[in-house]
């Protein structure tokens, strides 16, 4: 008989086991419809958020199962690091095993929206109307809301208390820009560093210097006009003059905050969640909120993660999805979810009251959230990426002196159009 | 013999070549699981127009070759294939140089030579976040040590990372020192083939210290030279990491890249747009692709 050896039939058998573990890794988890029917039952949902630094044991992990709990299932949670969630997000929904629920940062819920993975609030009925228009503004897309805020965080201006005595600087006094110009100056005369802020090429550049873009009354669409050259010629002279440190051009909001924590700088602009780490500085330190132009609040960008609802084949499981976001979403639920951030601001007004009940410090920040504003606003939805890309490089530009604030602007406005090709 | 072959034989030769094709065929499933299909799919990436929409949906658009055309005609193109090329050539260059002139010194042995050259082997060990970062924090321009050591000798302040002057001269500097142990280990093995009597004959004609270099040690060290450079070419091509944490490839594009760019469009803003970046990936491996072309015809020249 024709039979082949020992080794001839192990090889084959070697490679058909490879075969198969090849096939396997193609088809999108074939066995997923039966596997999460029996999830189902047995009360599995999946839970995706970007706080790798919150493990099972923290009080983050331990809210969530709570809510799981009173909907009768327990959740799966894995957290990833920001951007990577993206990208996860994005296989997953290629794939079509995306998670119950995905936290994800504000910019991103357009796209996601857009690319038709996430499923509308309005679909399972969820109530959206608490929200803060200026917060959830954030997750509409062509008139529907795809996500909702777990809380808030924006910008303000966090000051070095003993350094602004010391140059005789009242943080009461500046209104506008002309008024912080003044306090600036004053600092520098009395020998101090004045400002630091972070100007990095990412998304974090451009979200420092949204406030002073807005606060001249620019608009994203428009990033060519005067008044959005009078804000980068703002941030410009502030480096060329000394008043702010040239490695503003490289500083992370991370850095930055660093910087202010050495003592050495008057003024940083940073996010709410220093405010934790502001209190244990070994100086004093206060908040005031970021100048307009000519007077009153800069408009602040919104940051802060999104609750969205990835869809389902099974949309049996919204039900379930339903009751745990509104438990994640009460007055309480946000308060407890602000303190475990370090500080994340509510953002229904329900629970901004109660925030403020328990801690009458914070009235600035919530002032500064309801003053704010998303970035992906003005239905500027999934453009809003591109033309951020485009503001940041020209900043960059206008800062290390390779081109003037006005030229740096008009590149990024031509480059903008181009990448959005409106 | 072998126009009559015995049945028993034929078979056993048959079955011997399927023995082969088994042994073979996990190395083949391997090749095309981790090369050929992720190729493939890169070159579909790139002639088609994947927005995430059309990522998740699985409808892209074919767009033939439009994504190289925008991407060749993009200004941005000419600025980071300067800068790839002279980020490239001068790390491997340096890195060369260096490598070479640490092994020469190494090979004569003595005393603590092992333990230095080990100490040399320090930058390949750590991980390079680590030593992205600590570069970075070297070349800080206000409070970096580089600087501060600068103005001991009264040189003003250098915005290393954030000038579009320095940036890409400081992120080369940076690959530089990641790059020389590698080439310093592999030059000293090429080093220990060469017989020591040529240069001990070299020495009885006379043959000074340089001469012995140039006559001897570089003619023989040329294959060894060779690959060394065609690595350091495709290794150097597609640095991301270290370009990426020391200056995102800034300020604006100064020290962007064709790797960082791919990376970029990608990964690095708020919406991946994959397509350009496996674009701007393909001129990449293009561009390798036909350094290691050149490499084998050099070699059949010298042979």
């Amino acid at each position: 008989m024709n039979r082949p050896s020992v080794s001839t039939r192990a090889a084959v058998f070697g490679t058909a086991v490879l075969a198969l573990a090849a096939c396997a890794s193609t088809p999108p988890q074939s066995g997923s419809s039966s596997g999460t029917a029996t999830a189902a039952t047995s009360g599995a949902y999946t839970w995706w958020d970007p706080y790798p630094q919150h493990d099972a044991n923290s009080a983050w992990a331990k809210r969530v199962q709570t809510c799981a709990g009173q909907a009768g299932v327990t959740i799966q949670r894995t957290a990833y690091d920001t951007t990577a969630l993206t990208n996860q997000a994005l296989l997953a929904g290629q794939e079509g095993n995306a998670p119950d629920v995905i936290l994800l940062d504000n910019p991103a819920v357009s796209t996601l929206a857009d690319a038709g993975m996430l499923t509308a609030m309005a679909d399972f009925g969820l109530d959206t109307s608490r929200f803060d228009k200026n917060l959830i503004a954030a997750g509409e897309l062509d008139g529907k809301t795809y996500g909702i805020p777990i809380g808030a965080n924006t910008l303000a201006l966090y000051y070095n208390k003993k350094i602004l005595d010391e140059a005789g600087v009242d943080p009461a006094s500046i209104k506008d820009w002309a008024s912080f110009d003044a306090a600036l100056k004053k600092v520098k005369a009395a020998g101090k560093k004045p400002i630091t802020f972070a100007a990095i090429g990412t998304e974090e550049g451009s979200f420092q210097f949204l406030p002073w873009f807005w606060g001249a009354g620019a608009q994203l669409t428009q990033l060519d006009s005067p008044q959005a050259v009078e804000a980068l010629t703002l941030w410009t002279s502030w480096v060329k003059d000394g008043i702010a440190p040239n490695s503003v051009i490289s500083n992370s909001q991370n850095t930055t905050w660093e910087e202010f924590l050495t003592g050495e700088f008057a003024f940083a602009e940073n996010g709410t969640w220093q405010i934790n780490s502001a209190a244990k500085a070994d100086f004093p330190t206060g908040v005031v909120q970021i100048p307009g132009k000519d007077g009153g609040v800069a408009p602040t960008p919104t940051g802060g993660e999104f609750i969205t609802v990835p869809v389902q084949k099974d949309t049996a499981r919204y039900a379930v999805t339903k009751k745990v976001l509104e438990c994640m979403t009460t007055p309480e639920g946000l308060v407890e979810t602000g303190t475990t951030f370090a500080y994340y601001i509510p953002s229904t007004a329900a629970g901004q009251e109660a925030i403020l009940a328990k801690e009458a410090a914070l009235k600035p920040w919530v002032e500064a959230v309801r003053s704010a504003k998303g970035r992906t606003s003005d239905n500027l939805g999934t453009d809003y990426p591109k033309i951020s890309e485009a503001l940041w490089i020209g900043v960059q530009k206008a800062l290390s002196g390779s081109a003037s604030p006005a030229d740096a602007l008009k590149a990024a406005q031509a480059q903008a159009k181009q990448a959005t090709g409106n | 013999m072998r126009a009559a072959p015995p049945r028993g034989r034929a078979r056993r030769g048959r079955a011997q070549r399927w023995t082969a094709v088994a042994f073979l065929a996990p190395l083949i499933v391997y090749l095309l699981l981790f090369y050929a299909y992720p190729l493939y799919r890169n070159i579909e990436l790139s002639v088609h127009d994947y927005t995430p929409r059309a990522f998740i949906q699985g409808n892209p658009e074919f767009t033939g070759l439009e994504n190289y055309l925008k991407i060749l005609s993009d200004d941005a193109f000419l600025s980071a294939l300067r800068n790839t090329a002279l980020f490239t050539l001068g790390s491997i260059a340096a890195q060369y140089a260096i490598g070479l002139a640490l092994a020469v010194f190494f090979h004569r042995s003595f005393r603590l030579s092992a333990a230095l050259r080990a100490m040399f082997l320090v930058p390949w060990l750590l991980p390079l976040i680590v030593s992205a970062s600590t570069w970075s924090w070297m070349l800080n321009s206000e409070n970096g040590i580089v600087n501060a050591a600068l103005r001991a000798f009264g040189i003003g302040q250098i915005n290393w990372l954030t000038s579009p002057d320095t940036s890409l001269l400081a992120v080369t500097i940076a690959n530089i020192w990641l790059g020389v142990p590698f080439n310093l280990v592999i030059l000293y093995a090429g080093l220990q083939n060469i017989p020591a009597d040529l240069y001990e004959a070299a020495g009885l004609d006379g043959a000074g210290a340089w001469q012995r270099f140039r006559h001897i040690t570089f003619p023989l060290l040329r294959p060894v030279s060779m690959i060394t450079l065609l690595l350091g070419l495709i290794y150097t091509l597609k640095v991301v990491d270290i370009i990426w944490i020391m200056t995102r490839g800034g300020p604006a594009d100064a020290s962007t890249t064709l790797a960082i760019w791919s990376y970029r469009e990608a990964f690095g803003t708020g919406q991946p747009d994959f397509s350009p970046a496996a674009a701007v990936g393909n001129l990449l491996i293009l561009i390798a692709f036909a350094a290691g072309l050149a490499h084998v015809r050099l070699q059949k020249e010298s042979a």
